[in-house]
């Protein structure tokens, strides 16, 4: 590898750790709380240091008073006394006095630059004034607040004070400033790591098991730590969601099953079918009934297509679409009345009961009546006798706003186990194997209830079925 | 008759137009949407058979246009979509009937039939006469030969729908729709009970039925023939 594309490498490495949000989050830390206090500390530093000067100018005003009174009382020999005491203390201050020709006569500074002294003998204000201080034998360099006044006699007197005080309460400022930088940057540092370690690296974990399940592992989860974090709140979300997602696809994959399977013997007799009379004697009437024949396998081929496309809208959708407030009394009655004349014809009775009052549900009128057609139907096709005679109750109770619906019979009811298979899709009991029909109609009924938030529930009534749809309460 | 048949599927449309002809029709056709949308405002039609999926242009989105100009050719949607849903969006574009595919071409003929017919003005008779057979549509009552035959509200219905489309093959999901409102399948042939419930009452000791099953199509009530 040439050291070109050993760069290029590394910068890709920099590239891609610079787009994580740990290091982003990182620098955005660092470089908020930087400036935050930068501004402190300039804030703080140039306060404290007006402070300072404010002290050191009441301090000279001070100075510059009592030395006038000084003077005023006791004239010049008394002033130099306590000019001189004054400036003996520790930390004393500048004292500088010139005669009328500018030779000094008095004060604790060996040497003044010219100009150091007002020309108009007077300063109102004090002003920084650099000088020469010897300290251990050194000579070294100072700046000083000065303000000179001249005496009545014609004399100039010089008061100051060092500005070392200040220069070095800027110092430790400037000092705490760096600790502080060093500081944070450390602290950048851990919230780096505690980032990319600890919430980072869940992060990943989420991607890498989504990753595993887009490549086809379904029944793959992701990991619930038990903290009840924000994570693992997101990682159950998406847990129900995938269990949601298996549901649908198992569905399909059972409907594909199905379909293989069951769809498959009505198109071998098609298929059968034709080619026998292709095979068979070439007369007109062999032809017409073989195509007769095929045309009615065709049409229930697409009943069944159709089935299959309804329940699998139906159970893809949240609700049902134009909902509307049906009356279900009217309903149980128009629908009974369709097929009442089924019953009569096989010697049998179908009967309505409906409780009085106001039975309403929030619903598609057409999908409801298809699911209660459905019923009936199977109700009569199964619900037979010994003789064959079919005996149908539907009775609509209403209880506290309740609302069911049953369609109950008498017959072969379906042995215990089978209750529950009864209503997946395709699902004929081996005994009406050869009865017409789909095998799709309690899945369409299922379908319709879910949809409609009614619980559809398959019991013995001994003798018979009772089928019950309650609505569930609200 | 006039019809328009706005269908994409070269096979399809070729059958319908020659079936159709065949059944005494004129018949013009339009392979996409804009040749549709073009037909339906240049040309007069007695019917539009119109397909929902089309290339260029959505079919429902012709007649939306035709009902938004005022123009009031009944349309029947045909579309491969045929769920409760779907026939909704169909009759709410402005589509006088749906029919999802695939149908029997008897089940198309007789519902582009009975469109033309709904459509013809002076439709609002108080009566009507099959041969001897009286519907009295303020009474409510019927009469054969002059005799008063007793029937149920539905059975009335049913009656009222056939003899209003009398010597018009009508299908069972057609029955279904316009007299009891259900559009849904109902796997075993409930009608036919109906219609031999119906035919015990009106046909039953006449030496002439009125009321005749058509193989794989319906039913149709017509005149005797003399």
């Amino acid at each position: 590898m040439t050291l070109r594309a050993a760069l290029a490498d590394r910068f890709a490495a920099l590239g891609r750790l610079a787009r994580t949000t740990a290091v982003r989050l990182s620098l955005l830390y660092l470089v908020v709380f930087s400036a935050f206090t930068v501004f402190l500390i300039v804030g703080v530093t140039h306060d404290a240091g007006r402070l300072v000067t404010r002290q050191l100018h009441e301090a000279i005003d001070a100075d510059v008073e009592a030395l006038q009174d000084q003077f005023r009382d006791g004239g010049l020999v008394r002033m130099i006394d306590t000019l001189d005491d004054r400036g003996r203390r520790p930390g004393a201050g500048l004292y500088y006095v010139v005669d009328t020709a500018g030779n000094p006569i008095a004060g604790n500074v060996g040497e003044l630059p010219p100009g150091a002294l007002a020309a108009d003998g007077d300063d109102d204000d004090p002003r920084p004034l650099p000088y020469v201080r010897f300290e251990n034998g050194r000579e070294v360099e100072h700046v000083a607040l000065v303000r000179s006044f001249r005496l009545d006699n014609g004399f100039q007197v010089l008061v100051g004070r060092d500005l070392g005080e200040r220069d070095r309460l800027r110092q430790v400022f400037r000092k705490s400033f760096r600790y502080v930088v060093v500081l944070m940057v450390v602290i950048a540092g851990l919230t780096w790591w505690f980032l990319s370690r600890r919430v980072l690296r869940r992060i990943d974990q989420v991607s890498a098991a989504s990753r595993r399940i887009v490549d086809g592992d379904l029944s793959g989860r992701l990991a619930v730590t038990g903290s009840g974090d924000e994570f693992d709140r997101l990682a159950v979300g998406l847990n129900d969601m995938l269990e949601r997602i298996g549901g649908l696809m198992r569905g399909v994959k059972e409907v594909g099953d199905a379909v293989a399977h069951d769809l498959k013997t009505p198109l071998t007799r098609l298929r059968n079918r034709t080619e026998a009379a292709l095979a068979g004697p070439e007369s007109a009437e062999a032809y017409r009934e073989a195509l007769e024949a095929t045309l009615d396998e065709s049409n229930a081929l697409i009943r069944t297509f159709d089935a299959l496309l309804t329940i699998s809208r139906l159970e893809a959708g949240a609700g049902p679409r134009d909902a509307v407030a049906v009356d279900v009394a009217a309903l149980v009655r128009e629908v009974c009345e369709l097929y009442e004349p089924l019953a009569e014809e096989a010697g049998g009775t179908l009967v309505a009961e409906i409780a009085a009052g106001d039975h309403i549900l929030t619903g598609n009128r057409e999908l409801l009546a298809q699911a209660l057609a459905n019923l009936l139907d199977n109700a009569l096709k199964y619900g037979r006798d010994a003789n064959g005679v079919p005996t149908v109750v539907v009775s609509l109770a209403g209880s506290d706003g309740d609302l069911a619906r049953s369609g109950g019979d008498r017959g072969a009811g379906g042995a215990a186990p089978d209750r529950d298979r009864i209503l997946g899709r395709f699902v004929r009991l081996e005994a009406s194997r050869s009865a017409p029909g789909s095998g799709l109609g309690l899945s369409l009924v299922a379908a319709i209830a879910r949809l409609h938030r009614l619980d559809l529930s398959l019991a013995d009534a001994a003798p018979g079925l009772r089928v019950t749809l309650a609505a569930r309460h609200a | 008759m006039r019809i328009l048949i706005v269908e994409d599927d070269r096979e399809a449309a070729a059958y319908l137009v020659k079936a159709l002809r065949e059944a005494g029709h004129v018949v013009e056709h339009a392979a996409d949407g804009d040749d549709g949308a073009h037909a339906v405002t240049t040309g007069t039609y007695d019917v539009v058979v119109m397909d929902r999926m089309l290339p260029k242009r959505d079919g429902l989105s012709i007649v939306q246009d035709m009902r938004a100009r005022g123009d009031v050719t009944p349309v029947l949607v045909l579309s491969a979509l045929g769920q409760v849903d779907d026939r909704v969006d169909g009759l709410r574009a402005g589509g006088d009937d749906y029919l999802a595919k695939p149908y029997a071409f008897t089940e198309l003929l007789a519902r582009v039939e009975a469109l033309a017919r709904r459509h013809r003005p002076g439709d609002v008779e108080t009566s009507y006469r099959v041969g001897d057979l009286v519907l009295d549509r303020l009474s409510h009552t019927v009469a054969r030969a002059g005799e008063d035959v007793v029937l149920q509200p539905r059975e009335f219905r049913l009656l009222e729908y056939l003899m209003k489309n009398a010597g018009q093959v009508v299908t069972r999901t057609m029955l279904l729709e316009n007299v009891w409102d259900y559009h849904f399948d109902p796997q075993t042939n409930v009608i036919d009970v109906h219609i031999s419930r119906l035919r015990a009452k009106i046909d039953k000791g006449q030496d002439k039925p009125l009321l005749h099953t058509v193989r794989g199509a319906g039913y149709v009530i017509r005149e005797p023939a003399k």
